[in-house]
């Protein structure tokens, strides 16, 4: 019993209390601020992108395929590309993905994810979604995990992880979708009642990151259906995705 | 001379590894597993004609690796199975089957591994996994995902049972294969870090470690003291991360919610100290071929000595607390027993084998890293159940906690983090094996005659480890396989690949 509320008191207060405006530690990959004044084409960060994200003259990185390691930064002679902590990363478009020089990010924040009317008149204070991974690392299941812990608590906006395609609204696809995994994503959207979202979360379901080559991929999916939102990050931290769900519910 | 004698880390020439027939080394192989040795790889290797085998055997109290090998003329379809004799080799038969299409004859539980895109055996599909059947009038199955309930891997688990109780479980994997060992070969090795760290997340750093020291070695580089001791702060806090995360989903799958998230709060705390270090809660891009990328300067090195104080406080309460309660008690003692002779033959790994007690761990036995100045202790349990596998997360994350607080306290002075690149020593084969959070990581390259590597090929501790979760199950109510699961916590993609 002592124990018991030793443990309560030493908890204490864990979440954050203010997600939007909550900050990521400084040493954290975000948006990347590019600079093509002083870029002088040497190609070495093209050389060391291991997913092809980074194209040059004028600068572009692909926060669809970036993996955010950070390589492209330390082989850069000039600091032309350099990563701030600034997460809030998510797109309703694709394109959307791809930054240059003159790319706000908080501008980005606003133009990206733009909140459409039925989506928040449906879904606006209620979003049940049900996660497939398919072909991912762990890294993004886990930090969807942490989304619901007792820090980030995402179920306090009323988004929560279901344990039945039956009981949710849409689907959240982490990894690069194996070839075996293919027919149960497709299934398991399928199975979930109409209207519904689908949400590509990470580098990897967005655009097959480091896997993008591999033959043992399947990817026909994203041909057939359309993707409601984009959450970039390798992995995507937990306020990335908090924050893009809810700009993108309206909220 | 039979074998070819090298360690942890260590390079050697393929012109000295012994080339037997199959039966040959089949004979040598359990001639030596007889006497204690047990397989740490054991794979293919495609040749211009036919297949070369390459096997690798621990001698852990004398922390040595044998290497021989068998060739495998064009045509020449299999050979007799070893597993009859040394049940450990099972998967690893499987696995090389599956690859190359050559039997083992006389493999009792033949059946196919992940359904690799580059399987010898293309007809076999994914749909048509042979599930053992068993029958009788109240025998019924369970069938459980590819898709599970929460946020959690692809993976197919078939239970046969009668009323509640299970006879057998059958664990289906293969969904998260993504190819990673043909990938690994293409192109130049040194661009591989992030495709290692993306094999498995949650053994990021494990997995490059192994990478890592496998090049340096082949290379000749050397590591600074400082990045060394940086690389093995940063594996222990991946396995103290993972511990906390395992600990946080057993107290959930009990209902203990206060150890649910007590434990969950707690791992923030250490996969923040990570983010502290490299921008990243899982330390990618931390570790890279010479050393590390980042550096933790005075400023830094006290914020986490504080963090890891307060970490450890935190752990000692709520394992106090947790190791106490009769209601978690009760149901993680005498559940899911694995005893000591049936991990011994199936040759389990890491934390589960250790509560299971066995006595492996590589940071002791082929001691690599840090732990060859400082080294780590074994610790074991015998009971082999739940709370055995339970308690040794709560015993090794203080363990490793105290071991994190004395590196940081006397963190060796600075020094090159980064080393520069060499050339791979060609014609050669390299071994590097890390005890990752889950247990023993290998590695293994094969170079070619320009110094490119040829073959690469991974063990993941989880490969050893599912069937022991198979065997745990066995006379268990269907209603503990969840905290069965849990107190494993193996990884779909490490065994996927």
């Amino acid at each position: 019993m002592f124990d018991a509320i030793k443990v309560r008191i030493k908890q204490g207060k864990q979440y954050i209390s203010d997600v939007k405006r909550a900050e990521v530690n400084p040493k954290f990959r975000g948006f990347p601020k590019l600079d093509d004044k002083t870029c002088t084409s040497c190609g070495n960060c093209t050389g060391v992108c291991p997913s092809g994200a980074v194209t040059g003259r004028p600068l572009k990185i692909d926060m669809g395929k970036c993996t955010f390691c950070g390589d492209c930064q330390r082989a850069c002679p000039n600091q032309s590309i350099q990563f701030t902590n600034f997460h809030k990363l998510s797109a309703d478009r694709r394109e959307a993905l791809i930054v240059n020089e003159k790319t706000d990010p908080n501008q980005y924040t606003v133009d990206a994810v733009q909140a459409r009317h039925e989506i928040k008149r449906l879904f606006g204070r209620s979003l049940k979604l049900r996660s497939v991974s398919a072909g991912g690392c762990n890294g993004c299941e886990l930090e969807l995990n942490a989304c619901s812990n007792v820090n980030f608590d995402m179920t306090r906006f009323g988004i929560e992880i279901v344990a039945s395609p039956r009981h949710a609204d849409g689907i959240v696809i982490t990894g690069p979708v194996s070839e075996n995994m293919a027919y149960a994503l497709e299934d398991t959207l399928l199975a979930v009642p109409s209207p519904r979202i689908i949400i590509a979360m990470g580098t990897c379901a967005i655009s097959g990151g480091v896997f993008q080559n591999s033959p043992a991929l399947n990817r026909k999916f994203f041909d057939k259906y359309k993707i409601d939102l984009y959450v970039p990050g390798c992995p995507v931290h937990p306020l990335t995705f908090i924050n893009g769900v809810l700009r993108f519910l309206g909220r | 001379m039979s074998w070819a004698v090298t360690g942890n880390n260590q390079t050697i020439e393929l012109a000295s590894i012994p080339v037997k027939t199959p039966a040959e080394l089949c004979t040598e192989i359990i001639e030596q597993c007889r006497r204690g040795a047990r397989p740490v790889a054991f794979f293919g290797h495609k040749q211009s004609s036919g297949v070369r085998l390459f096997v690798i055997l621990a001698n852990d109290p004398r922390s040595e690796l044998m290497a021989s090998s068998a060739t495998f003329a064009e045509g020449e379809k299999s050979y007799p199975s070893i597993t009859s004799e040394i049940p450990a080799f099972h998967l690893f038969e499987r696995e090389f089957y599956e690859d190359t299409g050559i039997r083992p004859e006389g493999h009792p539980w033949l059946k196919p591994v992940r359904f690799s895109h580059n399987r010898a055996d293309q007809s076999a599909k994914m749909a048509d996994y042979p599930f053992f059947k068993v029958e009788g009038e109240s025998v019924h199955e369970v069938g459980v995902g590819p898709v599970h309930a929460g946020v959690i891997e692809p993976g197919h688990f078939r239970f046969m049972c009668s009323g509640e109780k299970v006879h057998h479980l059958e664990i289906h994997l293969g969904y998260q294969h993504r190819g990673i060992e043909p990938a690994m070969a293409d192109g130049s090795i040194w661009k591989k870090s992030k495709l290692v760290e993306s094999i498995a997340g949650d053994s990021a750093i494990a997995n490059s470690l192994a990478y890592s020291s496998l090049l340096e070695s082949a290379a000749g580089i050397e590591v600074s003291a400082r990045a060394t001791a940086i690389r093995t702060l940063a594996l222990e806090l991946e396995r103290v991360a993972l511990h906390m995360s395992s600990m946080s989903g057993l107290c959930g799958d009990v209902g203990d919610l206060t150890g649910n998230t007590f434990f969950g709060a707690t791992r923030t705390y250490v996969i923040n100290s990570l983010l502290d270090i490299c921008g990243s809660r899982f330390g990618y891009s931390l570790i890279r071929p010479g050393g590390v990328n980042f550096n933790i300067d005075a400023e830094l090195s006290v914020k986490l000595l504080k963090t890891l104080e307060m970490v450890r406080e935190r752990v000692f309460l709520i394992g106090e607390r947790t190791f106490n309660m009769p209601g978690v008690l009760s149901r993680f003692q005498h559940t899911g027993i694995v005893d000591d002779k049936t991990a011994e033959q199936i040759n389990m790994v890491g934390i589960t084998a250790r509560a299971s007690g066995l006595k492996r761990d590589i940071r002791a036995d082929h001691p690599f890293g840090f732990y060859r100045l400082y080294p780590a202790y074994k610790l074991t349990l015998d009971s082999g159940d739940v709370f055995a596998r339970a308690y040794m997360r709560y015993l090794e994350a203080k363990r490793s906690l105290g071991y994190m607080i004395d590196l940081l306290s006397g963190l060796p002075p600075g020094g090159q983090l980064l080393a520069e690149r060499g050339s791979l020593k060609p014609d050669s084969m390299t071994v590097s094996m890390v005890e990752g959070p889950r247990g023993e990581l290998v590695h293994v390259m094969i170079t070619g005659a320009n110094g490119e590597a040829v073959r690469y090929k991974f063990k993941d501790p989880s490969f050893n480890n599912w069937f022991g979760l198979a065997l745990a199950v066995r006379g268990e109510g269907v209603s503990d396989f969840p905290i069965c699961n849990k107190s494993f916590d193996l990884s779909y993609c490490g065994y996927d690949l």
